[in-house]
């Protein structure tokens, strides 16, 4: 047994009555049940409200401490969010990453929809892979609420939600070249993934 | 995964039982199964049974509701203004049956808290080693003298969404232009704090449209109201609010606009100083616990009092209490979306119990859009814990509150579409 193995078991010996106690506190499930409210049962939407399943734990901490702070613009999230600790927020995070990202059907126009699939190569494949189900590190756009969509995209042209660098060129050539048309057919092209 | 694992378990721990060995494991066997009987299939209710099973497939749930069908209140004020129809807001039971929920059609009358079981208005009697109970709301119709249940065909309350959101809706479809809307709003504590005033704003956007000579007067015993300053700025930007040719009128208890007596007949509403008459009139009663809460004997004055952890009535064991009937749950409001959370609390509640554990603690998020016209919505919000040391719900610090007053065109759009989403979302979540 090397030291830090004999540590590690250490470590898991003393913190057995730690967790015993937070056994007592409020669990990460019944945290995270109440947001189904307005996000869908598990996380996965059926309205205008972002499904928040499968959001990777580092991107769900990320976003809600930014509507903690009022980094990031909300209509009711930055007041919902104040209402939790890091380490509750830490504990939604697991709970909601480990939940499978649903795709409810959504309305969707099929030619924007076809207009957007090549909109999509163009303008974020790099960053959000795979048709835009990649979540690593990223935002699933594949399937996400339509209604979300357009507003992130709204925000972010009007510069009240900050965009990485390289996020930021991409964007604004989109908006450049493509105009809010464009931008209408990326979020079909979403709204139609299964 | 574990539910699987142990539904296995329980097979081999159930044969080697029947072979005459006792295996050791009290805990597990305690899980085993149990049964949940559900009072109730409106939000609170169906919540409950749907995240009892959900959290443990082998409970036996029963959902014990009067009706085929439930109309959500919430959204209601939308059907009264035009902006959807009363069918839209119908949800049926057959989420909940495809959950393996059992749904009863049948009326609970009486429960024996010794027993543990309820008895029906058909006659039938439904054991229980957990009952959760949603009795919803019932009215004081005396607190209007001359209103009764049966004035209500006339003059309708519309605060239980169905039959009567279609006849105030019809009515007024039916009033001339220049005719006036009388509302008597009721006293605290109510169903939906806000709905009033979100109706009399749904009702104004409806005669703005088509009847812009009538106008809505709110008749009302109290001197303050539920996201009164959004409401009044609404007002003030839709209806021309404050001014002569004013949609909407609010006349407060300081201004005499408690009303005491209806006139069903001569359409008018009487206070102690003021009369007012009516083309079509509504009439939102003071308000109590559903029925059953009073036949099962969990009431304290007008609503049932609840351990704040688990739910459980104070005054009968065994059976917890949520949603609109519950007492002391201030400042939680006795809205859909807090009904929903307080299910969820509950039914967790009930899982640890039956199978022999300390329920966790409990933790509640209250979200409450109102549609004021058109493009034009707002919320409040609110995070809850429970405080054991007081032994009280508290709001967390710093969180929750009110859509700021000086919110953009677009964040008013926006809450218009998240109202929406909202009502989609809690609709699946609660009923499947």
């Amino acid at each position: 047994m090397t030291a830090l193995r004999i540590l590690a078991a250490a470590l898991a010996v003393a913190l057995v009555p730690a967790s015993g106690a937070l056994a007592q506190g409020v669990s990460p499930a019944t945290l995270s049940e109440a947001c189904a409210g307005c996000h869908g049962s598990d996380g996965t939407t059926h309205g205008a409200a972002p499904t928040i399943a499968n959001l990777k734990e580092e991107y769900f901490v990320t976003t809600m401490q930014e509507y903690k702070s009022g980094k990031r613009a909300a209509t009711v999230m930055g007041r919902i969010a104040k209402g939790y600790s890091d380490d509750e927020i830490k504990a939604m995070a697991k709970y909601f990453d480990a939940k499978p990202f649903g795709r409810n059907p959504q309305k969707f126009d099929d030619a924007k929809a076809k207009t957007g699939a090549g909109l999509h190569k163009k303008y974020c494949d790099s960053c959000h892979e795979e048709n835009g189900r990649k979540s690593d590190g990223i935002g699933v756009l594949a399937g996400q609420a339509a209604g979300y969509l357009a507003y992130s995209m709204a925000d972010f042209k009007s510069g009240k939600r900050e965009m990485e660098k390289r996020k930021k060129q991409k964007v604004d050539a989109l908006f450049e070249e493509q105009g809010p048309a464009g931008v209408d057919a990326l979020v079909h092209y979403y709204a139609s993934q299964k | 995964m574990f539910r699987t694992n142990r539904r296995d378990f329980l097979k081999v721990s159930g044969a080697a039982l029947a072979a005459g060995t006792v295996i050791g494991m009290p805990h597990v066997a305690k899980a085993a199964g149990g049964k949940v009987v559900v009072v109730g299939g409106g939000p609170a209710g169906a919540t409950a049974a749907r995240y009892l099973k959900r959290a443990d497939a082998t409970l036996d749930v029963t959902l014990i509701e009067a009706n085929d069908s439930y109309h959500t209140c919430f959204m209601s004020n939308e059907a009264i203004g035009g902006e959807r129809t009363v069918e839209s807001l119908k949800v049926g039971f057959d989420g909940l049956k495809k959950a393996g929920i059992k749904v009863v059609k049948d009326m609970v009358t009486g429960i024996d808290g010794a027993g543990k079981k309820v008895t029906t208005q058909g006659g039938q009697t439904f054991a229980y080693d957990r009952c959760i109970m949603a009795p919803g709301i019932d009215f004081n119709y005396g607190s209007i003298d001359g209103y009764s249940a049966q004035a209500a065909e006339t003059i309708p309350h519309a605060w239980k969404a169905g039959p009567q959101t279609t006849l105030l809706r019809k009515q007024l479809e039916a009033m001339p232009d220049g005719g006036v809307v009388l509302m008597a709003a009721p006293p605290n504590p109510y169903r939906c704090p806000p709905g009033p005033y979100e109706r009399a704003s749904m009702i104004a956007h409806y005669l703005k449209a088509k009847k812009p000579k009538s106008k809505i007067i709110i008749l009302d015993p109290k001197d303050a109201f539920s996201k009164q300053g959004l409401f009044i700025k609404a007002w003030t930007e839709l209806y021309g609010y404050g001014t002569p040719n004013a949609l909407i009128e609010w006349v407060p208890g300081a201004k005499n606009g408690k009303m005491t007596k209806v006139d069903v007949k001569g359409m008018q509403l009487e206070g102690d100083f003021d009369k007012h008459k009516g083309a079509v009139i509504n009439i939102i009663p003071a308000q109590k616990a559903g029925p059953i809460a009073f036949a099962a004997g969990l009431v304290e004055g007008a609503w049932c009092p609840v351990n704040l952890k688990t739910f459980e009535s104070t005054k009968v064991a065994g059976v917890h209490v949520i949603g609109d009937a519950t007492l002391n749950v201030a400042p939680m409001p006795k809205s859909g979306y807090i009904a929903n959370s307080q299910a969820k609390v509950a039914a967790a509640a009930v899982v640890a119990l039956l199978s022999g554990k300390e329920p966790g603690d409990p933790a509640f998020i209250n979200t409450c859009y109102s549609v004021a016209g058109k493009d034009y919505a707002f919320s409040v919000a609110g995070v809850y814990r429970f405080n054991a040391a007081e032994n009280k719900i508290i709001e967390v610090q710093g969180s929750g509150g009110l859509s700021p007053i000086d919110a953009s065109a677009e964040d008013k759009k926006r809450e218009l579409a998240y109202a929406h989403s909202w009502y989609a979302n809690i609709v699946k979540d609660s009923w499947g």
